[in-house]
């Protein structure tokens, strides 16, 4: 067993530097045929974003950028988007530790549920919130034109991606590191702190990035409670596609490209958390 | 006495995984409770550790009532079988864990965890992460942090379990040594009974929920008390209706004083230093005899297969089937 922890790392970093030289017919196809897929996909329409946006000129997109309305529908986007995502950090870890550590009546019902909101058509979603909080409300709670119906949608749709991240390592989590803490004098608050948290942090991290690359890119089940009131309840999606129905699309396409750019910054940032949490735990 | 079992069960659902069983554990020893899988000597570690709980009987440790009392009260070092490393963590804050739980100053901490890490020979390796260690290394490192807290009492599940078999003895014999330097009152559990053998002071031997027999190991490889424990400690053969070990059933090629029963060597296997030969007895359903002897001994006897001898059980550990009889 030594022997093959000692091997294993030396022979990857052989095939490495042999990759560095040059590749095999095989990897080299595969490489061709996943870098035109992904471009095809992500990199052209990205740039086509970038492209359509620079024909403001700087001056032009600063303009469409800073205009008010423009300005309070990123201002919501923003502020909504990383309120959901604090939630889901929250609720999200406790949701999967409930799965994965407890055992009670209709867990295997909530663990399939839990998709629904992911799994959903978004418009559904919409219809399913604006019948439950909106005018007409059995429940009696009418949200809807309200910045809490926006935050609403946000945590509906957003819901499963911090719990099916962390759900699986969770699971992984051997129960004797937990008895080890025990034994050596930690409490349960500090061995959760310690050692169960730390091993979680980067599944948290990857759970939360994605939910906020969701809730800012989010149109279809707030669209409908939220009333997309100018200043008030409109965000960033339904602002881009108000101005590329009015064929504004340079208007459109840079508001976009400020999204993408708050969404790259966000995504960094969680990364860099990340490592800070993973050496402080060193 | 460091550790005091006393009239313990314990069942998992149906499962009876100790049938009142009591035990006391000397201090500044090293103990081994040996026995199959499944019967139930892991379960008696883990209830003197507090991560598991008797369903009744009680546990004293160094004197103080400890039945009822949670792990992080027990003082009690526990390795692990697989470890149990904090991963997250390197290996000087895996030792440190349980003196920074303790709000021990910076200083002594970092004192206490060089000198450990001194002691189990990972001073290079201190700001590694356990990943980064082979298995015996992480298991040394694993013993250095139960270590740390100056427990009473050590307590070692299958520790060696999971290591290849040349890295296990190494690490058995260094486990014996660190005990006679350290003297902290050590409980292993083992289903080897080489193992047992070798690094223990005193084996108790648990079979289904129950214990077989206690002893040092020289008394309970001479003086087996039971079927179970002759046979588990070693290999085992049939003569004249008494079980006896093979190699102690001496062999002659004529008949020296007509103690000796007459066969035929059937089979002869030679493995390394040693020589397993299977005897078919002239006496008709008698079963056949395994029977070892050495290397030298063979070739002065000449021994090869089909050459008749005549065999006969030494005066060592024999078990009448009277006394399997009254053990059972």
């Amino acid at each position: 067993m030594a022997a093959v922890g000692i091997a294993a790392p030396g022979s990857s970093r052989k095939r490495r530097a042999r990759g560095r030289r040059s590749l095999s017919a095989g990897s080299g196809l595969a490489l061709g045929a996943t870098m035109i897929w992904f471009s095809l996909l992500v990199l052209i329409p990205l740039a086509a974003v970038l492209i359509s946006a620079a024909d403001l000129g700087v001056g032009g997109f600063w303009d469409v950028v800073t205009q008010p309305q423009t300005l309070a529908a990123l201002r919501l986007t923003v502020v909504e988007s990383l309120g959901v995502t604090v939630l889901n950090i929250v609720m999200g870890t406790a949701l999967a530790w409930v799965l994965v550590r407890d055992r009670f009546w209709g867990k295997r019902l909530v663990d399939v549920v839990i998709d629904v909101p992911f799994a959903l058509p978004t418009i559904v979603a919409g219809l399913v919130l604006l019948s439950l909080y909106g005018p007409s409300s059995p429940l009696g709670l009418n949200i809807a034109n309200t910045r809490i119906a926006v935050f609403l949608a946000l945590a509906f749709v957003t819901l499963p991606f911090v719990v099916r991240t962390v759900q699986p390592v969770l699971e992984s989590l051997e129960r004797d590191v937990e008895e080890a803490a025990a034994s050596l004098g930690a409490s349960r608050l500090m061995t959760f702190r310690r050692v169960i948290l730390p091993s979680l942090v980067p599944a948290i991290v990857a759970g939360a990035a994605l939910a906020f690359a969701r809730a800012i890119s989010e149109y279809g089940s707030l669209v409908l409670l939220s009333g997309n009131l100018q200043y008030r309840t409109e965000v960033a999606s339904v602002r881009i596609y108000g101005f590329n129905q009015d064929g504004n699309r340079a208007s459109a396409s840079a508001i976009a490209a400020i999204l993408l750019v708050v969404a790259l910054l966000v995504i960094v940032a969680l990364d860099v958390i990340q490592r800070r949490l993973a050496r402080r735990g060193d | 006495m460091s550790i005091n079992v006393s009239g313990v069960n314990k069942k998992f659902d149906d499962f009876v995984a100790l049938d009142n069983v009591s035990v006391d554990l000397p201090t500044g020893q090293l103990t081994a409770l040996l026995g199959p899988s499944g019967g139930g000597k892991s379960t008696l570690l883990r209830i003197i550790a507090g991560l598991e709980d008797a369903d009744s009987g009680t546990v004293t440790i160094e004197g103080n009532e400890a039945t009822h009392l949670p792990p992080q009260k027990r003082n009690v070092g526990f390795v692990f079988q697989h470890y149990a490393a904090f991963k997250h963590m390197s290996v000087a804050k895996n030792v440190a864990f349980g003196l920074e739980i303790r709000k021990r100053s910076k200083a002594d901490t970092q004192k206490r965890v060089a000198e450990l890490l001194e002691l189990v020979h990972l001073s290079q390796f201190g700001h590694r992460l356990p990943s980064q260690l082979s298995g015996g290394q992480r298991q040394r490192m694993a013993l250095a942090r139960a270590l740390a807290v100056e427990p009473t009492v050590l307590l070692l599940d299958e520790p060696f379990g999971a290591l290849d078999a040349k890295v296990r003895k190494e690490l058995r014999d260094w486990l014996r040594r660190l005990h006679d330097e350290v003297h902290v009152t050590t409980v292993f559990v083992t289903h080897d009974q080489e193992e047992a053998l070798e690094v223990a002071d005193e084996i108790v031997v648990i079979n289904e929920g129950r214990i077989e027999q206690i002893g040092t190991p020289d008394e309970l490889y001479d003086q087996p008390a039971s079927d179970f424990v002759m046979s588990f400690l070693g290999p085992v053969t049939t003569l004249d209706g008494k079980l006896v070990r093979p190699h102690d059933i001496d062999v002659h090629t004529r008949p020296e004083d007509g103690t000796g029963k007459k066969g035929r060597i059937s089979r002869l296997l030679r493995v390394g230093f040693e020589v397993r030969l299977t005897v078919s007895l002239e006496e008709v359903g008698h079963p056949d005899v395994e029977v070892t002897v050495t290397r030298a001994n063979q070739r002065h006897l000449g021994l090869e297969e089909g050459l008749p001898v005549w065999i006969s059980a030494t005066n060592e550990a024999a078990l009448e089937p009277s006394v399997q009889a009254a053990q059972a």
